[in-house]
């Protein structure tokens, strides 16, 4: 069953100055997927995010989302599109609490948030589905409070929640699991696994458990370009890839 | 031919009053580029230093040269002791706090100048051999307005040589240009930026000095023309000493002709052409296009 | 897990965000207050005008600071704009009913926001403040320049200012009426804010300044949210201004100048900024002691606000409401580990 598939990149290009961070990028992502995206650092993940929300104009190549070009619409359009992501680092509003950090995005989405009038707390819809989504992130014990008192697991959680909000087509996580302590990564995995079916998920992480369990697809990046792209079968048995990236701490 | 010397001796006070405003704001510039600072009370170094460099000219009888010297030294040490101190707790600070920082500490310089010596213009009586007038050959002008031309010349010539020649105009280069990267090769960001604020500040007081037959030295002088130097620095480009050295020429000579040509609405043109100038190019003329 | 019977409104988070912003107990009092200063210290009222007016343009400066995060030295642009739109229209023989005159004033000032904040919130950190800063410079020349109709350096004095409502005089010997006049637009202005800042645009406006980056990223147009916050908060700052020229019946370049946007911009970070009251809590200190000591020491007023402002800096960002909250929330938990 061959449809368009929902986000696409073809030859996708990106210099600074004299470095390629990204060199003639070919990439699908195909409705409701599961696809992850690896390699050593520096070899251009977070550069190719950024291209693919329009934080970063592309020097040459082609980004398209159903067929239709979206390489010339700027970020804030891609995410009305159905493009949301979360960063590497947190960015969270962090002297608010955490419902007031979903009600944001939730409040974008929808179109309350340029209303001037009704005080905030009052948009009852807003305030419903900011907390529907919180419990289905397990976050409502900590609805209330300021996200800077929150372990950073749990600030990560929000920084997913906060995209969630966005209702995306499209969600890309740039290293969820980055920075949080290995006695809280289950909860980001959970959540993880967790994520509706019908959004098409593309994460970036270097670890290896997520990885595999996680994704029906792989493609490993090395500098800046596609190294090769298969199933996590066809990926752990690469012997190229092992080589280049996996070392010794290889699954299959 | 007399509009060729007109035009001469108005280029010449132009480029002699840029040539001020070049040497006051090359130290704000670099430091900004630099720490990333917001240093209003820059105006109130070069005061400072004005000052000091006429005040051991009047009580100790030293020389101009010599006292120039001084000016630059006292001041040089003062500032860093304050970076050390004060300014340094706030380089990771909000710009908001980064201003009222500075303005309230140029408050405290203009206030202490006139408590302690009074609220009047000091006089700096330049030497004897600076005074007067000086055949160019095409023109005569002012000597003093030649003389300052060349020093500013020779002080231009010597800190670009000084940053691209020394490792640490190296070190100030490559730290401006991406300050995470510098400190991950090991350089002393800290080190850095004392010494930077200390010889800008020095820097400053020189141009106080210097500038004071024209520009006068009053404790006010610390926020009058504050925004001459803010100007010539955010149009130049933050950390290029070069587009100083050319924004400064610029609107040394602008304000020449203007004031000649254009009395009226002279300063209103300045404004304008400096609103004009910053949406164009940000990043000021010269200044590097963040990527 | 589903969601509770009834929706999620009685969760404790809802609940407080619910609340958030219903009036609480304390708030009539300021207000009560200022009527009670009328009654009380009559011989007062111009200078009790002149700090109402204050709080009102420290209110408008609050809205673009402490709630957009936009650094500006230029807010005297629009003060101005307002006090010249009714200085002239008056002087000139135009217009003088005062109601309606606030209303042209608030419109100029937003107008000229509108202009300057299109191209100039493009910009950031020092770019941005010196382009606040050349354009109330420039504004300042232009008043200057056009000194036949706005009096130049003079500036307009004795302004002929209709009565208000038809019926009280603005007499500027006794600015009874002027003082209830400020109050009442102080009330209204201070109402409109406060729903703003408690709104979902004001929620935003809370985001940008806290992480815009992020607020790029959730698909919000940031540059269009300045914008209007810009606009409103210029058009607020004209209604002071106009409301200023009203109440002395007189319009200078001060209006215009360096002093009066500085001298704001301290006042709200005295009060603390992003902070409703911070405004009343600032202008009220700091007029307070200008009046008795700028007079009688001005070199050591200088000093002393300088001293003030290095100290804020370092040690109190958010002013005095900001070490209330401090002293509050340490109360409520002294034993926090």
């Amino acid at each position: 069953m061959s449809a368009a598939p929902l986000l696409e990149t073809r030859a996708l290009c990106r210099s600074f100055g004299a470095l390629a961070a990204a060199r003639d990028i070919d990439f699908q992502l195909e409705a409701g997927a599961r696809h992850a995206l690896i390699g050593p650092n520096g070899a251009g993940k977070t550069t190719f995010i950024n291209l693919l929300t329009g934080v970063v104009r592309p020097t040459a190549g082609v980004i398209l989302m159903n067929g239709r070009d979206i390489t010339g619409v700027p970020e804030a359009l891609r995410v009305k599109l159905g493009i949301a992501r979360t960063f590497q680092i947190n960015r969270l509003f962090r002297q608010l609490s955490v419902l007031e950090n979903v009600y944001i995005s939730v409040a974008e989405r929808t179109g309350v948030a340029p209303s001037m009038l009704r005080p905030a707390g009052r948009r009852g819809d807003v305030v419903e589905e900011s907390m529907a989504l919180l419990d289905s992130l397990k976050l409502t014990a900590d609805a209330a409070r300021r996200v800077s008192e929150l372990p950073y697991g749990r600030q990560r959680l929000v920084e997913i929640a906060i995209a969630l909000g966005l209702r995306p087509r499209v969600l890309l996580l740039d290293e969820p699991a980055a920075g949080v302590p290995s006695a809280e990564s289950h909860i980001i995995l959970d959540a993880v696994d967790r994520l509706p079916r019908e959004i098409a998920v593309l994460i970036i992480d270097h670890d290896m458990d997520l990885v595999f369990r996680f994704a029906q697809r792989i493609t490993v990046l090395v500098s800046g370009a596609v190294f090769a792209s298969g199933s996590p079968r066809e990926i752990g048995a690469n012997p190229d890839v092992r080589a280049v990236y996996l070392g010794q701490a290889a699954r299959g | 031919m007399i509009f060729g010397v007109d035009v001469a001796s108005m280029l010449l006070g132009g480029v002699a009053a840029g040539m001020v405003l070049f040497i006051v704001s090359v130290g704000l510039s670099v430091t900004m580029g630099l720490m990333g600072f917001v240093n209003l009370a820059h105006g109130g170094f070069a005061m400072l230093g004005g000052y000091v460099i006429a005040g051991v000219m009047k009580h100790w009888g030293v020389g101009f040269v010599l006292a120039l010297i001084v000016g630059f030294a006292v001041t040089a040490v003062a500032s860093a002791v304050l970076e050390r101190l004060l300014y340094a707790r706030l380089y990771r600070a909000a710009e908001l706090d980064q201003v009222l920082f500075t303005i309230g500490l140029v408050f405290m310089m203009i206030a202490s100048v006139t408590l302690l010596i009074g609220p009047e213009n000091q006089p700096l009586r330049l030497p004897a051999m600076l005074q007067g007038q000086i055949n160019l050959g095409f023109v005569q002008y002012r000597t003093y307005s030649v003389v300052l031309i060349v020093i500013g010349a020779a002080i231009a010539g010597g800190l670009w040589l000084g940053f691209e020649r020394t490792l640490i105009g190296a070190q100030i280069r490559a730290a401006v240009d991406n300050r995470r990267m510098a400190e991950s090769l090991g350089i002393n960001i800290a080190r850095l930026f004392t010494l930077t604020f200390a010889f800008g500040s020095g820097m400053a007081a020189l141009g106080g000095g210097l500038g004071a037959e024209f520009l006068g030295l009053d404790p006010q002088y610390a926020l009058k023309y504050l925004v001459y130097f803010l100007i010539v620095v955010a149009v130049g480009g933050l950390g290029r000493v070069s587009g100083v050295f050319w924004a400064a020429l610029l609107i040394g000579v602008l304000d020449f002709a203007l004031k000649k040509y254009l009395p009226q609405g002279g300063t209103a043109f300045i404004y304008a052409l400096t609103i004009l100038l910053l949406l164009w190019r940000p990043q000021g003329l010269f200044g590097a296009r963040s990527a | 897990m589903t969601s509770p019977p009834g929706g999620w409104a009685d969760h404790a988070a809802a609940r407080a965000l619910a609340s958030r912003h219903r009036l609480r107990a304390w708030e009539p009092i300021p207000w009560l207050l200022a009527l009670a200063f009328y009654f009380a210290f009559p011989k007062y009222l111009g200078f009790g005008t002149e700090v109402l007016v204050t709080i009102l343009f420290a209110l408008s400066l609050d809205l673009v600071l402490g709630y957009a995060g936009i650094v500006t030295l230029g807010h005297a642009a629009f003060f101005g704009a307002g006090a010249y739109t009714v200085g002239m229209l008056a002087k000139h023989g135009i217009w003088n009913e005062p109601i309606t005159g606030l209303i042209l004033a608030a419109l100029v000032a937003a107008l000229v926001g509108l202009g300057s904040g299109m191209v100039l919130l493009r910009t950031q950190g020092l770019t941005l403040l010196m382009l606040t800063l050349c354009t109330m410079a420039l504004l300042e020349e232009a008043a200057n320049l056009a000194h036949v109709y706005t009096g130049g350096f003079d500036g307009l004095d004795s302004l002929p200012i209709a009565p208000l409502l038809g019926r009280f005089e603005f007499n500027p010997l006794y600015p009874r009426t002027q003082y209830l006049y400020v109050l009442s637009v102080l009330l209204v202005c201070f109402v409109f804010v406060r729903t703003l800042v408690y709104s979902p645009f004001g929620q935003s406006l809370t985001g940008i300044r806290e992480n815009i980056l992020r607020m790029h990223a959730v698909g919000a147009p940031v540059r269009r949210r300045l914008v209007v916050c810009y606009v409103l908060s210029a058009a607020i700052a004209g209604i002071a201004g106009g409301i200023w020229a009203q109440a002395n019946a007189y319009v200078n370049l001060g209006t215009l100048g360096l002093d009066r946007a500085a001298t704001v911009l301290i006042i709200l970070v005295l009060g603390g900024h992003g902070r409703l009251y911070g405004a009343f809590v600032g202008a009220i200190a700091y007029m307070a002691l200008s009046h008795f000591l700028s007079k009688i020491y001005p070199t050591a007023w200088q000093l002393g606000l300088g001293l003030l402002l290095v100290v804020i800096a370092l040690f109190a960002k958010n002013g005095i409401l900001g070490i209330i909250e401090a002293a509050a929330r340490g109360r409520r938990a002294p034993r926090a580990t």
